[in-house]
């Protein structure tokens, strides 16, 4: 039986080291999509009970009707931060489905239709700190598409920027949307 | 109104505070932790009390102890916190004090799994502590639903006297979702029935029209005695068949003769379906999902989403499985709730979709199910 | 009956509650309940304003014969039931009642950590160096070489030193007396409750039936006269060299501090919180 239910049903998985923000990034989109474009979703994630290092995967799913179901059943998109993380999910994505890969840290691709992006590399370039890579991330998941508006997914990344970081992590989410754009293109 | 993003254990906690909730203690857990997290924060703001105690049962006994002084408490533990709590839950209902103790379920037996997600315990609610008693758990199925259920929890165990159990899982504890905060001020909020005789009068455990006696806290006048030994009316133990008995009929018939309040389900189905899946917490969700695909595909299947598991929801199982053929039960344990369900299935057939590894029940595995005749 | 009703007793006693008690004849545990009585009474608490909170065991039956608000909880767990009372209503005078198997086995968690937090609580720990209700096994306070029901060829563990755990863990006043020393318990068990932080006091007793009839230590009489006999005073205590001190019961005010109290503490908390807030 093929899935036809729920045309408008949206699964993203976010997926890479604990550590690396991808929990974060994934409640970012999530209140994104919920709060400022006024879509439903559920955000859901599974890790190891170390808070630094082990896998690290977190999952939104947008719909503009309710959503059942919590988890992604297979991914309309994956953004892999690490080499683990797309071994262990690129099979689950969809047919036609979008792989994202930080480009510097997965090696071996299984897609030749994969997205690469230097997602950490780009986040120490533009703001010093590796640590925005999960807000470079969203920029390119958002530019490359457009699951949330880039203006929602903006006021979202600044709710949560602790005071004094929001010029840093607006560059993150720019050169994200940059990134994108040069792929688009 | 504002719109959030929220997890469940958050939930719980917004919606003890707008139930009443003045007292929380517990003991750090995975995947529970954030209620305490949530509730240390917030109950010192509105004049309540948050206390961290050396353990679970402890937690339990310090709940039960500030709900005797008269505070609504609650406590939140995960898998072998509730082990520990089982002693306290007995006593509370033996005491007939109020309280709430929320049990956000991992994978099990023993430390398991502490971030894997499990319905594995289902019968332990109901039966964990010794002896015969009753027993109300509630299952949310979403975010909003753990806020509204933690108030329904609250609301049950003052209006019977009774500890109340929230059963949560692993996915919907911590699972995000929209949440739209209501006005506390337009809750409906139950508190625990006054006495009015002077305290010479005052029986604490005797006298009432309707099984449930009013409760007096301590320090309000009415010096009394309570013990989790069987008790007469007055509260003294007592070792006479002809006062045990009458105790044990009543603490039942309180729960028994109320089913109609306490007994919350949403149903989905008409007596042409000849599929019926039945689900509670979590595996609801992928349950509800599946019964989508199914009637997308032009297959006659309904639903039955059990908010309150215990007691359990007999009378509605029981009417639909006079039509029903199959009746579907996914759960995330090997099969506990099914067990009830087969008691009052009659002549249908009770299907179990298990799993117990920590995942949900996927869709596709109930749409098999559901499918496969 | 007159003469009864005249006894100071007879107030804080329950009327409707069927006596006689539990206890065995000679036990000593009637005579802590009774200098805690008088205790009370000195201190002239209003009745509605004390709870006794007490677990499982000889001692744990105690409350149920005393007119205040009363609760016989579970083995071991009497402190933190107390605790969430203590909580709740801070204005209480709370008094848990245990004995040595019920505090410092089962509940030995729960007996450090109340005396860490200096809860308001007042706990005497009745000790009779044996699990009485259950025939006389051996407890965390059976001397070495003591015999028990469990212990046929006389206990090998070291017993539990009460006083100085809860001195170690926090608690502010710590007390130890005997049955025996009657007036002398209820000074202590008075300025325990009139102590604001945690207080323990240690009541020494004695179990003719259990312990005393398994080690032949003869009769209550004769096992209330060993009290006095083997107790001493804390002052004549530290004259005499520690093995001399060896199996003495040494008898006094052990440990007496000012320190913050764990409620009062609490509402200093939400005073803070609250006016951060600015109030709500």
């Amino acid at each position: 039986m093929t899935k036809t239910i729920q045309n408008d049903r949206t699964e993203i998985r976010l997926a890479g080291e604990g550590g690396q923000g991808m929990i974060l990034a994934a409640i970012i989109l999530a209140e994104a999509a919920a709060i400022y474009d006024g879509k439903n979703v559920t955000q859901t994630q599974v890790y190891g009970p170390e808070a630094r290092g082990g896998a690290s995967k977190a999952e939104v799913v947008i719909s503009n009707g309710q959503i059942d179901h919590p988890e992604v059943i297979n991914a309309d998109v994956l953004v892999a931060m690490s080499q683990e993380a797309c071994d262990k999910y690129a099979g689950n994505l969809k047919k036609g489905g979008l792989l994202i890969v930080d480009e510097e840290k997965v090696g071996r691709i299984p897609s030749n239709k994969a997205v690469k992006i230097p997602i950490t590399q780009l986040a120490e370039a533009r703001t010093g700190r590796t640590i925005t890579a999960n807000v470079v991330a969203l920029g390119v998941l958002v530019g490359l598409t457009d699951v949330v508006s880039r203006m929602s997914i903006e006021k979202a990344v600044l709710a949560r920027a602790p005071k004094g970081t929001e010029d840093m992590n607006r560059t993150a989410l720019l050169a994200g949307f940059e990134a994108a754009d040069m792929v688009k293109r | 109104m504002t719109v959030k993003l929220m997890q469940g254990n958050d939930a719980v906690g917004w919606g003890a505070l707008a139930a009443g909730c003045r007292f929380y203690a517990g003991y750090p857990i995975t995947p529970s932790t954030e209620v305490a997290e949530m509730l240390s924060r917030e109950l010192p703001k509105v004049g309540g009390k948050f206390i961290q105690m050396e353990d679970e049962i402890a937690s339990l006994a310090a709940c039960i102890g500030a709900s005797v002084g008269g505070l609504k408490s609650m406590t939140a533990t995960s898998g072998p916190g509730f082990s520990l709590m089982q002693e306290h839950i007995g006593y509370a209902a033996m005491t007939e004090v109020p309280c709430v103790v929320v049990n956000v379920q991992r994978l099990g037996p023993s430390t398991g799994q502490p971030t894997s997600a499990s319905q594995g315990d289902v019968m332990q609610a109901r039966w964990g502590t010794h002896g015969d008693h009753p027993i109300i758990a509630l299952c949310p199925t979403s975010v909003s639903q753990s806020f509204d259920l933690t108030v329904k929890a609250f609301n049950f165990s003052e209006k019977y006297r009774t500890p109340v159990i929230l059963l949560l899982d692993e996915v919907i504890g911590h699972m995000r979702e929209k949440f739209d905060m209501p006005d506390f001020d337009a809750i409906e909020r139950v508190d625990r029935i006054a006495t009015d005789v002077p305290p010479e009068w005052y029986k604490p455990y005797g006298d009432s029209l309707s099984d449930v006696p009013p409760m007096a806290n301590f320090g309000d006048g009415y010096r009394y005695h309570i013990t989790g030994l069987f008790h007469d009316p007055h509260g003294y133990p007592t070792q006479r068949l002809d006062e045990i008995d009458p105790w044990i009929k009543r603490v039942h018939r309180k729960i028994e003769r109320n089913l109609h309040d306490i007994v919350l389900y949403e149903e989905d189905w008409d007596p042409t379906n000849k599929t019926v899946v039945v689900s509670y917490g979590a595996s609801a969700r992928s349950a509800r999902h599946a019964v989508k695909l199914a009637r997308q595909h032009r297959l006659k299947v309904g639903e039955i989403t059990l908010l309150t598991i215990w007691p359990f929801a007999e009378e509605v199982i029981a009417r639909m499985a006079r039509t029903a053929r199959r009746i579907i039960v996914p759960e995330m344990n090997l099969g506990q709730l099914a067990l009830e369900v087969e008691r009052v299935a009659g002549r249908s057939k009770v299907v179990r979709v298990n799993r117990a590894n920590g995942e949900m029940v996927t869709p596709q595995e109930i749409l098999d199910a559901i499918e496969g005749s | 009956m007159a003469q009864h009703e005249e006894h100071t007793a007879y107030e804080y006693l329950r009327p409707s509650k069927k006596f006689p008690n539990v206890w065995c004849s000679g036990c000593g545990i009637g005579v802590v309940m009774s200098a805690l009585i008088r205790a009370i009474d000195n201190i002239g608490l209003e009745k509605d304003n004390v709870a006794l909170v007490s677990g499982i065991g000889c001692t744990g039956r105690m409350p149920v014969y005393m007119d205040f608000n009363t609760m016989h909880t579970t083995h071991g767990r009497a402190l933190a039931f107390a605790t969430g009372l203590k909580i709740a209503r801070p204005e209480l005078k709370v008094i848990t009642i245990m004995g040595d198997g019920d505090a410092l086995a089962i509940g030995g968690n729960h007996f450090i950590h109340s005396a860490r937090r200096n809860i308001g609580i007042t706990a005497i720990v009745v000790n009779n160096n044996i699990y009485g209700m259950t025939g006389g096994q051996y407890s965390p306070t059976t001397p070495i070489g003591g015999r028990a029901t469990t212990a046929p060829y006389g206990n090998i563990e070291p017993p539990m030193p009460i006083c100085e755990l809860a001195q170690a863990a926090g608690a502010s006043y710590v007390a130890r007396s005997t049955v025996y020393h009657a007036a002398e318990l209820e000074r202590y068990i008075e300025q325990a409750i009139r102590k604001d932080g945690f207080g323990l006091v240690e009541a020494v007793s004695y179990c003719h039936t259990g312990y005393g009839r398994l080690n032949k230590l003869g009769t209550a009489v004769d096992m209330m006269r060993a009290l006095k006999e083997t107790s001493m005073a804390q002052a004549a205590a530290q004259k005499l060299a520690p093995e001399e001190r060896e199996n003495k019961i040494v008898r006094g005010v052990l440990h007496d501090v000012e320190r913050v109290e764990y409620t009062a503490r609490y509402q200093q908390l939400i005073d803070q919180v609250q006016q951060s807030i600015g109030g709500r």
